[in-house]
């Protein structure tokens, strides 16, 4: 960290805080150093070949064979020529190098075009006094950039100066996040207009950090006064500049210490399962290789001492044990092809091939999206074959995350909205793939029986509906996933008659009725909050997003409530909400007044025809939130619009009353301890201090508490949080997400407390966060409860489907989401986790003795359903409370021996640390194999737990997907993706890994059994290179292919049968016995392979390689042909690899024979396979070696086939 | 192994029937809808079935059996051991008095008679057993580039400074390279054979013994040349020494045939071939058939094998052979070969019958049961 206070070359600081963190300052200065050059390749031209050799020397096993190579040179000890014996560290070495090196020069390719950028910004420099073009990689720290629209920032900069009056900008985060929506920033306040010329501030602000949502730091004018910075004042490097049409910053953060490549860690590295497992063997075949060179070494050392004096011993001094030691090395380096040592980068070859094809799988596809499934972790493929708990998300895993306002109850008067539902089904119909199962046609389906009121309403929308739906294109064709623009769906809402009835008697002169306009400031209030109480942006579709727009029209739009009588009518209104100080009369007569005045307001508006026409005017709202833009859209259908947006009002237009400018005192974002959020207004008509709140029912429903000294009202709040707790209830049980709507007015005097201890918050560098928490919760108490909201969210496509045929592959699913209980239960119905057979089994308590007891109570229920008979299964419904005990460290037990009983668990209202927790708790203590599966950020600490994380790319921007091992669109596809390509991987790899141990062992074998006539001595028989080759070349290549391309089952099958997916999770294909089987059946091969040339050539003239000739060519063939009768599939491909390799080895050791005359000694070939391929007798040891091994295999096969054709049993594999 | 071809693997969509009609037009990401990126490459399976084994089986019996009997009937083979331990055995006394630093050979003969005549050629092998010439540091102690013809590896002062010399450790004199050097020229088989056939009437006819062509070719015109630069081999090898263990020069092997001397000399050439097993015979010479093709190259009758004793053997309880061999077209006579042959053979022919019969009784019953794969 350093300081750039002084404009004094390399004079950097790091001044630590009180607390010992360190900081970073920022002036404007000439200085060079730190520049915004970005290299995110590992090596350089010169540092390739050290470094990479350094990195790659981190392996275990690399060093293994380095040290073999070692050894070699050893004189005494050493089996080859020297050369050979680095021939396989080299070659695994340059494979690795290479595909290093490639992966680094993708790297650098990027990194230089991102540097070259010649951004159209300017850049100032001092010394000129003038902006100036430069290159991404010449900014540095401390320059002022200045930007245009569309530009990309190129570094993390304050904002200084915005075009636009208000001094806010917009910027896109998609290129960070994938949030397609406009973010909001903000000028730094109380800045000099001439920011560049005579900018002699200090900028004190943290060290650079990971931490996209947080900056903190402030900024001292040369008068010594300090703002404080935070979050909105930052443009962070990568995002895009929007509606604004210059804006001006300094740099911060440059190159590396930006948020984006703070948070750019590249892919992920995970340690698969079988990776582990394989390791284990790894470890076996080191202990028999010991065992064998110690053999070999006891054996020499004995025979050696039972020798005197022959004449083909060369004379020394050495005792038979030294000679036995040296012995045992040597052993080593002539069987260390035991240890698979090109293994490890084969696995690394077929794990790319399998990801290119899980990529290139076009039933991953999704057409609206234009996405595929992105594989970020390339080294877990196979994971996805063993996966034994799936734990999913609810909201946009499950569900489609596209929120439509469905019904709300203000007042604690319900609202059906029966023409909405009605809607909804029309939508269904038309989009159902057929077999859809939603929850809304449920949730509908039990509501029908409510007489609808009005129908002539509804043709009118659906008409204008089905018009917009094919009209509707992605507005821009740079952006084809306008996740953040809403569908007719989300947008057209048909509002309920009689709540419209009830708004339009507000501008109808027959306005009268006494008790209905307490209800109608209760109605009124509660779409203002929709509208207003949010971060939503707005644009028009009309004019093209990425000019200015919103801004200029706004501005000129004059106030349209200069005339006074709405504007006191509704004080009058709203006043008497607060106080209830009014009396009737007056407010009739008052009544009477106003509306005859605005009346006429309320007419023109209708006339520009019924909400949700695509008119000229027609809003685009933008928000983080889906839950957002469905209630402003709702509001928007009883006119009660959004207009625009700025830093400090927001245009509002109320039926009945045009539109209102609202100045926009605070927003008090949403988070997830508060689970709400607020805004603080100054109401335009009463010029109060308003709060309008909305959040979770649960919280809310907390704070809602009845107003002190306002007992009239008082009961009639308890019967209002009576009513909507009730209605609250019906909605969770439909499915319905629910969301509180409240508000409190604030007295001036309030306020004014309230916002010095606020200011000193914000401005704060330490605590931010906590002192901006604390100050809100202190403001959004004894709320007013105005109403609440019921949201569909329908569910995804085939999600039940996928559901049951993971559970029928043994995987239990848990659901784990914030939701209410009854909506969670009722989702889980809905996708057919619980089923109607299931027992349901809710555990809800307020203490951990509480929480003990129940556990044990439901693990004997289950006990005692266990040994009855007529439930499927049990389904455990957990609270977030109840988690919170359970997952102590001395119930977990209890809790963990509970939910594995289960069929199914859902978790609900838990937060995203509970989520982790969960997944942790069952990861490590089950020792299972655990996928997590999420959209949202709230679920990325879960998906980082689980050994494997998805993420699903929707409409909560990429933070899942950005910490995730895939990434898929649709829940739908964990089924392919799991069934049939987590089964093809997991038995493709295990299979290459058995053959691999096979392959090494079958002729590692020949080599010892070598040993017992040659008296231990560590001789080949085999020239060399073939030997070191044999296993990097001629044999590589067809494990390869069969690790990538071979099929057990065909896919069909496997998505038809779930079950299948069971060998995988138990991993059946890679046992502790297969292992020893494949050992077994290897050292059988190989003896068969050893003794028959043995016995054949048993007291002949052959000389040692000769009698090695037919040996390898028969282990060779019966390797190919091993691997020929372990596929499943062959293509034309395996052939023509498979002859490929035969016909490899064959001219290579031919060619080899004729032409190398001394080389290669002591095992010079020169000769003897030309002769050897010229003999019958060849040909016939061969065909008797290669035909023996298979023969049993052949034997063995024939009878297992048939009992099982006998028993009927259909074994749908390609293989039996 | 049944090549069954799988029809549903068969790349049945065809690209873009599921893509929108526009959609082409725009740069999407979606995937090749190919049979190889769908992995729907058309595939064999290699499944072994009952009706696919049973034919190799019988295939497999019918032509292993007839081949086994040739292995097992055609080629002759006869084998005298002359090592001499026991105390009847006529080669017992060069045996017992033998060292490496004698100088008086000792000679000894043995009789043997044989039963069946030799036709054709017969190739007159020496057998060593116990002998390991597959020793590891023995292979390792020569140097091919010498024996090629190496004039470098010849001269002593060059070979310091780099390689040649260190494999043939330690058989290197400190003043002058030894040609050839290291252990397994230096433990050169130094017996000589003769044959004799004692006719009926008791008169010892010598049968001539044939040492050309008992190397291989490459091996003597490729592999093993003598140093260049001058036909008098005396000269080429001047300034070297001969090996610890021989009595007499490279340059003078074979006092008979001046071509056949050097490093070219074909039962030098035949040594360097070590030998695989511990057990193992090498070829001696050639006694060639005779050009009127009457009578046998080896009638049936009395032999006499003459030794001259040189190679000791008994201190690693080694033994000497001498052996005559026949070879047919497979080879040399190969019993194992020839059993194994017929037991794979005959054993898959069984097999293959059993498997029938089963194939035949219980195949039937589910044959409408049988998987559509």
């Amino acid at each position: 960290m350093y300081s750039l206070e002084r404009p004094v070359r390399g004079q950097s600081s790091s001044p630590k805080d009180r607390l010992g963190r360190k900081r970073r300052t920022v002036v404007s200065s000439l200085t060079e150093d730190e520049d915004n050059k970005v290299t995110t390749t590992k090596y350089s031209f010169l540092s390739f070949i050290p470094k990479n050799l350094f990195e790659q020397l981190h392996r275990v096993a690399n060093i293994y064979f380095i040290f073999l190579a070692a050894l070699n040179f050893v004189p005494v000890v050493n089996a080859f020529q020297p050369e050979i014996s680095i021939i396989p560290i080299l070659l695994v070495l340059t494979v690795t190098a290479v595909k290093d090196l490639w992966e680094d020069y993708r790297r650098h390719k990027s990194d230089k075009f991102i540097n070259g950028l010649l951004s159209c910004g300017l850049f100032y420099h001092r010394k000129q006094q003038t902006y100036v073009d430069q290159r991404w990689q010449d900014v540095h720290v401390g320059d002022f950039v200045r930007l245009s629209c569309n530009e990309i920032i190129p570094a993390d900069m304050l904002l200084l100066y915005s075009s636009d009056p208000h001094g806010v900008c917009y910027i896109e985060t998609a290129n960070l996040d994938g949030e397609t929506n406009l973010k909001q920033r903000q000028v730094v306040r109380d800045l000099p207009q001439q920011v560049c010329e005579n900018f002699h501030s200090r900028i004190e602000c943290e060290s650079p950090n990971n931490d996209l949502s947080r900056f903190r730091g402030y900024m001292e004018y040369p008068s010594k006064a300090r703002v404080g910075l935070h979050n909105d004042n930052l443009l962070l490097r990568s995002c895009t500049i929007r509606n604004t049409e210059t804006v001006i910053g300094i740099v911060v953060y440059a190159g590396h210490e930006t948020k984006a490549m703070k948070n750019n860690s590249g892919p992920r590295y995970k340690r698969s399962k079988l990776e582990r497992r394989l390791n284990v063997d790894v470890l076996w075949s080191v202990v028999l290789l010991v065992i064998m060179c110690l053999t070999a070494a006891i054996g020499h050392g004995l025979w050696l001492r039972n020798l005197k004096e022959a004449s083909f011993l060369i004379p020394d001094t050495t005792s038979p044990a030294l000679s036995g030691f040296y012995l045992f090395w040597t052993m080593i380096i002539v069987l260390q092809v035991l240890i698979p040592i090109s293994l490890y980068v084969s696995i690394e070859i077929v794990k790319l091939c399998q990801i290119f094809f899980i990529q290139n799988d076009v039933d991953f596809y999704n057409e609206y999206m234009d996405s595929r499934i992105q594989c970020r972790a390339l080294n877990i493929t196979e994971d996805l074959g063993q996966i034994q708990y799936v734990f999913s998300d609810k909201t946009g895993t499950l569900t489609e995350n596209k929120m439509v306002f469905r019904r709300c109850t203000i007042a604690g008067v319900e609202y059906p909205h029966e023409e909405n539902a009605r809607r909804l089904e029309v939508y269904e119909e038309d989009e159902a793939m057929g077999c859809s199962h939603t929850l809304k046609s449920r949730a509908s389906a039990k509501s029908l029986s409510c007489k609808s009121l009005s129908c002539n309403r509804s043709s009118v929308s659906l008409h204008t509906l089905t018009g917009h739906s094919e009209g509707e294109e992605p507005p821009s064709p740079t952006l084809p996933q306008q996740s953040a623009f809403s569908s007719p769906l989300e947008k057209d809402i048909v509002p309920d008659p009689f709540l419209v009835q009830k708004l339009n008697s507000l501008s109808s002169p027959l306005f009268l009725l006494k008790d209905a306009s307490m209800e109608l400031t209760y109605i009124v209030d509660f779409f203002m909050a929709l509208a207003i109480c949010n971060t939503v942006v707005v644009s028009s579709p009309n004019q093209p997003r990425h000019v200015r727009f919103g801004l200029p029209r706004f501005s000129t739009l004059s106030p349209p409530h200069t005339t006074e009588s709405p504007r006191s009518f509704t004080r009058r209104l709203f006043s008497r909400g607060k106080a209830a100080s009014f009396t009737p009369s007056e407010e009739n007569k008052m009544l009477h007044l106003t509306l005859g005045a605005c009346s006429g307001l309320g007419n023109s508006n209708g006339a520009q025809g019924p909400p949700g026409e695509p008119g000229a005017d027609e809003l685009i709202y933008e928000a983080e939130s889906p839950d957002e833009a469905a209630l402003v859209h709702a509001a928007r259908a009883y006119r009660c619009t959004l207009q625009g947006r700025s830093l400090e009002s927001l245009l509002v237009e109320l039926p009945g009353m045009g539109s209102l400018a609202v100045r926009l005192l605070h927003i008090l974002p949403f988070d997830s301890t508060r689970k709400r959020m607020s805004v603080v207004v100054r109401h335009p008509l009463t010029n109060q201090v308003v709060v309008y709140t909305k959040g979770a029912d649960s919280v809310i429903m907390d704070l809602a508490e009845s107003p002190k000294g306002a007992e009239q009202s008082d009961g009639r709040q308890g019967h209002i949080r009576e009513q909507t707790q009730k209605h609250l209830d019906n909605y969770a049980r439909e499915g319905l997400r629910t969301l509180c709507v409240a508000k409190k007015v604030l007295e001036e005097e309030e306020y004014e407390i309230w916002l010095k201890r606020h200011a000193f918050a914000e401005t704060s560098i330490e605590n931010r966060e906590e002192l901006l928490l604390e100050s809100a919760q202190r403001l959004e108490t004894n709320l007013t409860l105005l109403g609440a909201t019921g949201i569909v969210d329908r569910l995804q496509e085939e999600v039940p489907e996928t559901i049951e045929a993971l559970q029928r592959a043994g995987v239990k699913v848990w659901v784990l989401t914030g939701d209410k209980q009854e909506t969670a239960i009722n989702i889980a119905c809905a996708c057919k986790l619980l089923r109607s057979t299931d027992q349901l089994l809710t555990a809800n308590c307020g203490s951990k003795e509480a929480c003990k007891a129940l556990l044990l109570e439901l693990r004997a229920e289950v006990e005692r359903g266990e040994a009855a008979e007529g439930t499927s299964g049990f389904t455990l419904v957990v609270d977030g409370r109840t988690l919170d005990f359970a997952l102590q460290e001395d119930l977990k037990g209890d809790f963990l021996e509970l939910s594995r009983r289960c069929r199914a668990v859902v978790c609900c209202r838990s937060t995203p640390l509970q989520k982790s927790h969960v997944v942790k708790l069952v990861r490590d203590q089950l020792r299972v194999m655990t996928l997590a599966i999420g959209d949202g950020a709230n679920d990325v600490s879960m998906i980082q737990v689980a050994d494997v994380g998805i993420g699903i790319s929707g409409q909560e921007g990429m933070q899942a997907v950005m910490s995730s091992d895939f990434a898929i669109s649709r829940f739908k596809h964990l089924r392919k993706l799991l069934l049939v390509h987590g089964h093809w991987c997991y038995t493709r790899l295990a299979n290459m890994i058995l053959y691999f141990f096979y392959k090494n062992v079958m002729y590692v074998n020949l080599l010892f059994w070598y040993q017992f006539f040659c008296g231990f001595s560590g001789s080949v028989m085999t020239n060399s290179w073939v030997l070191i080759f044999f296993n990097l070349l001629f044999t590589s290549a067809p494990p390869l292919l069969y690790g990538i391309l071979d099929k057990d089952v065909s896919a069909d099958t496997l998505i038809k049968l779930p079950e299948l997916y069971k060998s995988g999770q138990n991993s059946k294909a890679y046992l502790p016995s297969t292992f020893w089987l494949t050992m077994l059946d290897a050292l059988y091969q190989s003896l068969v392979c050893f003794f028959i040339p043995y016995f054949a050539n048993a007291g002949s003239d052959a000389d040692m390689l000769t009698f090695g000739s037919p040996i390898n060519a028969s282990a060779l063939l019966t390797i190919l042909l091993h691997q020929v009768i372990e596929s499943c599939t062959l293509t034309w491909l395996h052939v023509l690899v498979l002859v490929g390799s035969a016909l490899f080895y064959f001219s290579f050791t031919l060619v080899f024979s004729v032409v190398c005359v001394t080389c290669s000694p002591p095992t010079n070939p020169l000769g003897v396979d030309k002769l050897q391929m010229s003999q019958p007798l060849f040909y016939g040891v061969c065909a008797l070696t290669t035909v023996l091994p298979h023969q049993l295999a052949a034997i063995a096969s024939v009878p297992m086939s048939l009992p099982v054709k006998l028993q009927g049993l259909e074994v749908p594999s390609l293989c039996y | 192994m049944a090549p069954s071809y799988n029809a549903k693997e068969e790349d049945g969509h065809q690209p873009g029937a599921t893509g929108h009609g526009g959609a082409g037009t725009m740069t999407n990401k979606k995937p090749d809808n190919t049979a190889f990126k769908q992995q729907r490459l058309p595939a064999w399976q290699p499944i072994l079935t009952a009706g696919t084994v049973l034919p190799a089986f019988f295939v497999i019996g019918l032509i292993f059996i007839p081949i086994g009997f040739i292995l097992i009937v055609y080629g002759l083979t006869l084998l005298i051991d002359y090592t001499g331990v026991d105390m009847s055995s006529p080669c017992y006394n060069c045996s017992q008095s033998y060292s490496w630093n004698n100088t008086q050979s000792c000679t000894c003969s043995v009789h043997f008679s044989l039963d069946q005549p030799f036709e054709s050629n017969v190739f007159m092998y020496y057998g060593l057993s116990n002998f390991y010439q597959n020793h590891r540091r023995y292979v390792k102690s020569r140097d091919d580039s010498q024996l090629n013809g190496d004039k470098t590896s010849l001269q002593y002062h060059i070979c310091t400074l780099n390689r040649c010399s260190k494999e043939c450790e330690p058989y290197r004199s400190s003043d002058k390279p030894i040609a050839p050097c290291g252990a397994i020229a230096n433990s050169l088989f130094n017996d000589t054979l003769e044959l004799y056939y004692i006719d009926p009437n008791g008169s010892r006819t010598a049968i001539p013994l044939v040492k050309k062509g008992i190397a291989w070719w490459t091996d003597k015109h490729v592999k093993f040349r003598n140093p260049s630069g001058n036909n008098n081999l005396t000269v080429v090898f001047q300034g070297t020494s001969k090996p610890v263990n021989w009595r007499k020069p490279v340059f003078e092997l074979d006092p008979l045939d001046s071509d056949n001397n050097g490093f070219i000399n074909e039962d030098f050439i035949v040594w360097m071939r070590t030998a695989a097993l511990p057990t193992f015979r090498k070829l001696y010479c050639i006694i060639q058939k005779k050009p009127n093709n009457m009578t046998p190259t080896l009638p049936r009758g009395e032999y006499i094998l003459e030794v001259t004793y040189n190679y000791p053997v008994r201190s690693f309880d080694g033994r000497k052979r001498m052996i005559l061999s026949t070879i047919s077209w497979m080879g040399g006579k190969n019993p194992f070969l020839g059993i194994a042959y017929i037991t794979v053979g005959s054993v898959c022919f069984c097999l293959g019958l059993v498997l029938l019969s089963i194939h035949y009784r219980y195949g039937k019953r589910n044959n409408s049961a049988e998987i559509s794969s």
